[in-house]
């Protein structure tokens, strides 16, 4: 699966209260939830967010909460993709769980700026950083949640047994 | 090599006799947890892929806490949908406004007898890790895996590394669990933990109360933890005899102690002597300063309550110290025991009198200003004290509000003076 867009770059310990304020959690639809992302850290975000666009961030993205409102906000917005040097445990797993694809690169991380263009490689785990040329390379997922990520997430994995 | 306590609850229920940190298991779980923030999307997920029952009734825990009393219609109708699920599943644990069992998720499962040493339990709810004060594997989750859960009883876990952090020492007067886990985010960060469990041990464990573990275990998350988890020792036995009086009397239970040679990442040694009041400043809860370190910040609002401070005891230390005093023009001090049966005991004790007397709020028991859904959010601009876990931007609130997190007695030394401060600077 190949991915290409602009990076929206942030800092650390991006938390899911910046992500999807709680305000908004009584309500679960993706494009409501999609409408208030990343709002009280990036107002400009939602209006300038295109399909396929990178959140590149610093470590510990999505701490705090579980709430999977979080990876569906940014999912629905239109990221393609999350690239941070380290994820938060919890958001981790949701977003394997519902699809989000997510790479660890620290080098990435820094290095990539706003705005630059990106293009991503998910079944390598190859970043290029096509505005400035530089190539990065993130592990890609262990076999076990391979078999997730095929099976379009964890209820898949369910269907299938 | 040894294990870790984290270790071995996995590998019991996972049916295996040892485990390696790293390793992918599948294991078998005791109790899974949804609130009603988390649980629609998840009742969503669980009918739309065609599932028709829970694995065990009486294993499936649903509990209405975030945004109720039901703050608007949005709301109702989320947890009407919660509702209905429990009861068209026949579900034993569902615990409605008002009845005796209610109240904050992390506040009554443990109170309700719900938790015992040794159980493996997962909550679509981030301080699902307050469970290991009582020598349970207790982690979040989201809405995805809640669904899954509910259906199978089962889930999949990455065996974690763990940090030991070693308590020597008692806590100084007006010190508190709280100020322990402030102290340890504070020198560990809000990723410290990232991935790892972190397992308290050493004598200092033994004289911290139940209440101070469950209060330390539930701030777990905020330093990146999968889980905190304390040794079982009498005070876990007694308080499983007091709340959980049918598993204790047929040892429905499992002590799990850490191998000797169990592997750590590090170990952290903390005094508990040596801590002091200890205040998390805005945006995250590293930023910790001991109270007397800093200029006057002036406060609008305190909240006293939350699962991480909402228990019986943190009532009865809220009344210690507001006892004869008041709370200073201008601020408002809202109180919220954090269950039905924590109330009723304050109420019976005479706490909720001293409260009163004190010109504080008495809420309902309800998560809400702690995540800035109702009952205390905070304007542009306003400071507030909190018991609860997280200060982060905009969390009670308006973005350009500060929340500054703390325990019981800053909490109330602040709500007296009018700003933040510790309680040796409250008048005699």
């Amino acid at each position: 699966m190949n991915i290409h867009g602009k990076a929206f770059k942030y800092g650390a310990n991006v938390d899911t209260d910046v992500i999807i304020p709680a305000r908004y959690l009584n309500t679960s639809d993706p494009d409501t939830l999609a409408g208030h992302c990343m709002e009280d850290l990036d107002p400009d975000f939602i209006r300038t967010v295109t399909k396929g666009d990178l959140i590149v961030a610093g470590p510990n993205f999505g701490c705090g909460s579980s709430r999977e409102h979080a990876p569906v906000a940014i999912k629905a917005s239109g990221i393609s993709c999350v690239i941070a040097p380290s994820f938060a445990r919890i958001f981790f797993r949701n977003a394997i769980n519902m699809g989000l694809p997510i790479l660890e690169s620290a080098e990435a991380a820094q290095s990539i700026s706003t705005g630059d263009q990106i293009s991503v490689d998910l079944s390598t785990g190859r970043i290029v950083n096509e505005t400035t040329g530089e190539t990065f390379q993130a592990q890609p997922f262990p076999p076990f949640i391979q078999k997730i990520i095929e099976a379009n997430g964890l209820m898949g994995t369910l269907k299938q047994d | 090599m040894g294990m870790t306590m984290t270790q071995k609850i996995l590998a019991a229920h996972a049916g295996k006799v040892t485990v390696q940190p790293g390793e992918l298991i599948e294991a078998h779980l005791d109790l899974v947890l949804g609130n009603d923030v988390t649980t629609p999307p998840a009742i969503r997920i669980f009918e739309e892929a065609g599932l028709e029952t829970v694995f065990d009734p009486n294993k499936v825990v649903l509990v209405p806490d975030h945004f109720t009393p039901n703050k608007d219609i949005q709301s109702a109708e989320h947890c009407a949908k919660m509702r209905r699920f429990a009861k068209s599943h026949d579900l034993d644990h569902y615990y409605e406004q008002g009845e005796p069992g209610m109240g904050v998720e992390h506040v009554i499962l443990p109170e309700n007898g719900l938790v015992a040493p040794g159980d493996a339990i997962i909550g679509a709810d981030s301080h699902t890790c307050t469970y290991g004060a009582l020598g349970a594997f207790a982690t979040g989750v989201g809405s995805t895996d809640l669904a899954y859960a509910m259906a199978t009883g089962k889930t999949w876990f990455r065996v974690p590394d763990a940090i030991r952090v070693y308590l020597t020492g008692q806590l100084a007067e007006g010190v508190t669990g709280k100020d322990v886990v402030l102290h340890l985010i504070g020198q560990i960060g809000v990723d410290g933990a990232l991935y790892q469990s972190l397992e308290f041990a050493g004598p200092g464990t033994e004289v911290l109360s139940m209440a101070e573990r469950l209060t330390i275990c539930n701030m777990a998350i905020e330093a990146g933890a999968k889980n905190g988890i304390f040794p079982v020792d009498a005070k876990t036995v007694d308080y499983l005899k007091q709340y959980a009086p049918q598993r204790y009397a047929e040892q429905n239970y499992t002590i799990h102690q850490a191998d000797e040679d169990a592997v750590y990442r590090q170990t952290i040694t903390i005094d508990l002597a040596q801590l002091r009041q200890t205040v998390a400043f805005p945006h995250l809860p590293e930023n910790t300063r001991e109270t007397g370190t800093f200029e006057a910040i002036p406060i609008d609002q305190v909240v006293i309550g939350s699962c991480t401070n909402g228990r019986l005891e943190d009532m009865r230390l809220a009344a210690r110290w507001l006892k004869g005093r008041t709370v200073a023009k201008g601020v408002r001090l809202i109180i919220l025991p954090g269950s039905q049966r924590v109330y009723r005991q304050a109420l019976e004790e005479g706490l909720l009198a001293v409260f009163a007397d004190a010109n504080a709020v008495i809420s309902a028991p309800t998560c809400g200003p702690c995540l800035g859904g109702h009952m205390g959010i905070l304007a542009a601009g306003e400071r507030c004290v909190a018991t609860t876990n997280r200060n982060f931007v905009g969390r009670m609130g308006h973005p350009k509000s500060e929340v500054y997190l703390a325990g019981i007695p800053v909490a109330c030394a602040s709500a007296v003076l009018g700003r933040v401060a510790g309680t040796d600077e409250l008048p005699d």
